[in-house]
């Protein structure tokens, strides 16, 4: 029965292990029995908009990448009419997997989350927007389990969302849930007020959801234990490259890069740098890099961002101008081709910056990335040519010495022209 | 556009021109009607010249930037305060 | 009084003709998005609007004075709805048609900031049939079509037409972009290991079940400035 005296339900389930870092793993469950035992039942609010103050107090941030304030979205998208709310479990990163491990180890936590967004809201319509795959299928799972015992109040509708890189977007999950194709589109007004066909629609990462989950059984106190005051709570993240245990970890904000590498086994040979926020990310050099704090402050001298925690350390041996240009080509390739300065503009900054890296002895190239990264910034639907930008303008810096010594002819890393 | 009356009234908002880069198609009409304020890049699509998404339109040129926004053969271009 | 009507309802039908020719002509011109010799892209839409516009209004003086001559047996109805005229019918209807057609264009193109530019580009379509249309009804109810001044008249607006769509269909039409787009390259990956299956409980890591190192497709052929691939 959901608590009338706070924020404990009425049978007080002990919060998860009481390692700071173990928030989201400790709370897996395989089963929905096994989720009751463990965390109890979803602790209904009891009303409409009684959420938004737990979550303002806690500081719950999104998950997704852009890290907007979770209360903030809450609170528009409930003075609205019919509102609809989607779980995006998308992960369009190709270095990113805490979206999938999250709902195939703790797909009860998403969806008791997304239950508690939906009462906020008091939500007309719910969707879990997911690519196809061991996820959707351990969702479905879940979802049927919660239909047989009664455990959801919203029905939630699992809606496949199509591969790339750019259908996790907020606007083209809207367009994928209106039957069009997931493409970002032109945004007259912001999704909170007009969404999925003119209706406040609020779209939160699965993993700002899990947390939710936790927060509304435990409270915004034991929420703010881990994390810093001003980015509180914990975060999981994508490690991969060259650490000795790649995979999917759960940290607190505020810890430093080594210690974040540590937690994935740590550097498996000496870094030359890591890539910090995905392919939309920027690169941190791997000797003063590694410690800087993992937070929007700590990360800010380097351009970059938490995002959605992809780490991607990159060994002594690669050249980071070559993985550069190829992460670019990729991104290219990804553009939804809607956008005349993106749908030009990033292909001619990977081929040029390919050049660069395959050693082309032409000191205008670098100039000429320089110009291309200012012709793409801003001028698009949605983001995707300025995070390219962002990325191989901080390849740019971190790497000087490899461009200065690739138009030269050599490469700090590996016999030149093999990079790409 | 920012005036301060100096009579304690609200500033006004600046107007700013805003392009819709899913309909554009880098016709060129709005860089000849506002070349004070766009530019074009190397493959016939505006650029502000203040180098910003939306750059702000002075008033002087308001009338200019309504008649770009009505020529537009795409109907890309929107003009909001801010 | 009557032939003055009837001089002017035929005067004003001839040179509207001209005109919708014209419009046709600045409108293929105004879609390709090139200038003309003396003229920057945005006047030469000015210029369709503008054209377009007057051939309105000499349409409205030659259907107006048509009605107030009695040779032409118009009624206030035969302006809306075709084929149901006293003077041949089937001839006079195209006209009505190419009067309903056009309204359709005019009053879509004066409220299209509002209508969205996919409905006001379905309805401009309509414009390839207007043309069509006024050329036959003025070939079947004008009484000058035994002139040669009217063959010739006739015979070059069509030239003009078919030109203009035969250059709007041709591939030098497209405008091509500056750069080249390189070759779409997979995401790359450094030798990143695929996870290990889940640990056991109370671990601090998750074992990613994930993806590794997926290489990516790219959604179709690659082109060149997005112009090409408007139609």
């Amino acid at each position: 029965m959901p608590s009338m005296t706070g924020s404990r339900p009425a049978a007080a389930v002990q919060p998860p292990v009481p390692h700071p870092s173990a928030r989201l793993v400790g709370a897996a469950a395989g089963n929905l029995a096994e989720h009751r035992a463990r965390s109890g039942p979803i602790p209904w609010r009891g009303g409409p908009g009684q959420l938004v103050a737990l979550v303002e107090r806690a500081g719950l941030s999104g998950r997704g990448g852009a890290g907007f304030p979770t209360w903030r979205k809450l609170t528009a998208v409930a003075s609205g009419s019919r509102p609809v709310v989607v779980a995006n479990a998308a992960e369009g990163e190709p270095a990113s997997a805490k979206d999938a491990t999250l709902l195939t180890r703790a797909p009860h936590l998403v969806l008791d989350g997304l239950q508690l967004a939906a009462e906020a809201v008091d939500a007309a319509d719910v969707y879990l927007y997911v690519k196809a795959g061991p996820a959707e299928a351990s969702a479905r799972r879940a979802l049927a389990e919660r239909r047989r015992e009664g455990w959801d109040r919203y029905r939630v509708r699992v809606h496949q969302a199509p591969p790339g890189f750019i259908s996790g977007e907020e606007s083209a999950v809207i367009s994928s849930l209106e039957g069009r194709p997931a493409l970002p589109r032109f945004k007259e007004r912001l999704v909170v007020e007009s969404g999925v066909r003119g209706r406040p629609t609020l779209v939160q990462n699965v993993e700002t959801l899990a947390h939710v989950a936790l927060l509304a059984r435990y409270g915004h106190s034991w929420f703010r234990q881990a994390g810093t005051p001003a980015e509180p709570g914990t975060f999981l993240a994508t490690i991969s490259g060259a650490v000795h245990a790649p995979g999917v970890v759960e940290a607190p904000y505020g810890l430093t890069l080594r210690d974040l590498l540590d937690a994935a086994g740590g550097p498996s040979t000496p870094l030359s740098a890591v890539l910090v926020g995905g392919y939309h990310g920027a690169w941190l050099p791997a000797e003063a890099g590694l410690d800087a704090p993992y937070s929007r402050e700590g990360l800010a001298p380097w351009a970059a961002t938490p995002g959605a925690g992809v780490v991607i350390a990159l060994p002594a041996g690669t050249c980071g101008l070559g993985f550069s240009a190829r992460i670019a080509g990729y991104l290219a390739g990804q553009s939804a081709r809607q956008c005349g300065p993106c749908v030009n503009g990033l292909p001619a900054m990977a081929d040029v910056l390919t050049r660069l890296a395959r050693g082309r002895r032409d000191p205008s190239l670098v100039p000429a990335v320089q110009r291309l990264t200012g012709l793409v910034s801003r001028r698009g639907v949605c983001h995707h040519p300025d995070g390219t930008a962002r990325m191989v303008t901080s390849a740019l810096r971190v790497f000087e010495a490899d461009v200065r010594a690739h138009l030269s002819g050599t490469c700090l890393a590996a016999p030149i022209g093999k990079a790409v | 556009m920012t005036t301060s009356t100096g009579t304690g009234r609200p500033t006004r908002r600046a107007l700013r021109l805003r392009v819709d880069w899913t309909a554009c198609e880098g016709r060129g009409m709005c860089i000849e009607l506002l070349p004070e304020l766009l530019d074009t890049d190397p493959w016939g699509y505006p650029r502000a010249r203040d180098g910003s998404g939306d750059p702000e339109v002075p008033v002087q040129l308001a009338e200019h930037a309504r008649r770009a926004v009505d020529a537009c053969p795409r109907l890309a271009l929107r003009l909001h305060r801010s | 009084m009557t032939n003055a009507l009837w001089y002017l309802g035929r005067g004003t039908g001839l040179v509207g003709l001209v005109l919708l020719t014209l419009v046709v002509a600045l409108g293929i011109a105004t879609r390709s998005g090139r200038r003309l010799p003396g003229l920057p892209r945005f006047a030469v839409g000015a210029l369709h609007r503008n054209a377009s516009l007057l051939a309105v209004t000499l349409l409205a003086v030659h259907v107006t004075t048509l009605l107030f001559d009695p040779f032409a047996q118009l009624k206030l109805v035969d302006l809306v709805v075709p084929f149901q005229g006293a003077y041949r019918p089937f001839w006079l209807g195209l006209g009505t048609l190419g009067l309903d057609l056009i309204a359709a264009l005019v009053l879509t193109s004066l409220v299209r900031q509002r209508l969205g530019v996919r409905a006001w580009r379905a309805v401009h379509w309509l414009a390839y049939a207007a043309w069509p249309v006024a050329l036959l009804h003025s070939l079947g109810t004008g009484t000058d079509v035994g002139m040669t001044w009217m063959q010739l008249t006739a015979a070059g607006c069509t030239l003009v037409v078919v030109a203009a769509i035969g250059w709007r269909y041709s591939p030098s039409f497209a405008r091509t972009g500056g750069w080249r787009t390189t070759a779409p390259v997979p995401a790359p990956a450094i030798g990143r290991t695929q996870p290990s299956p889940s640990g056991p409980d109370g671990d601090r890591t998750y074992q990613s079940s994930g993806p590794a190192g997926r290489t990516y497709q790219p959604p179709g052929p690659v082109g060149g400035s997005r112009a090409q691939e408007r139609s």
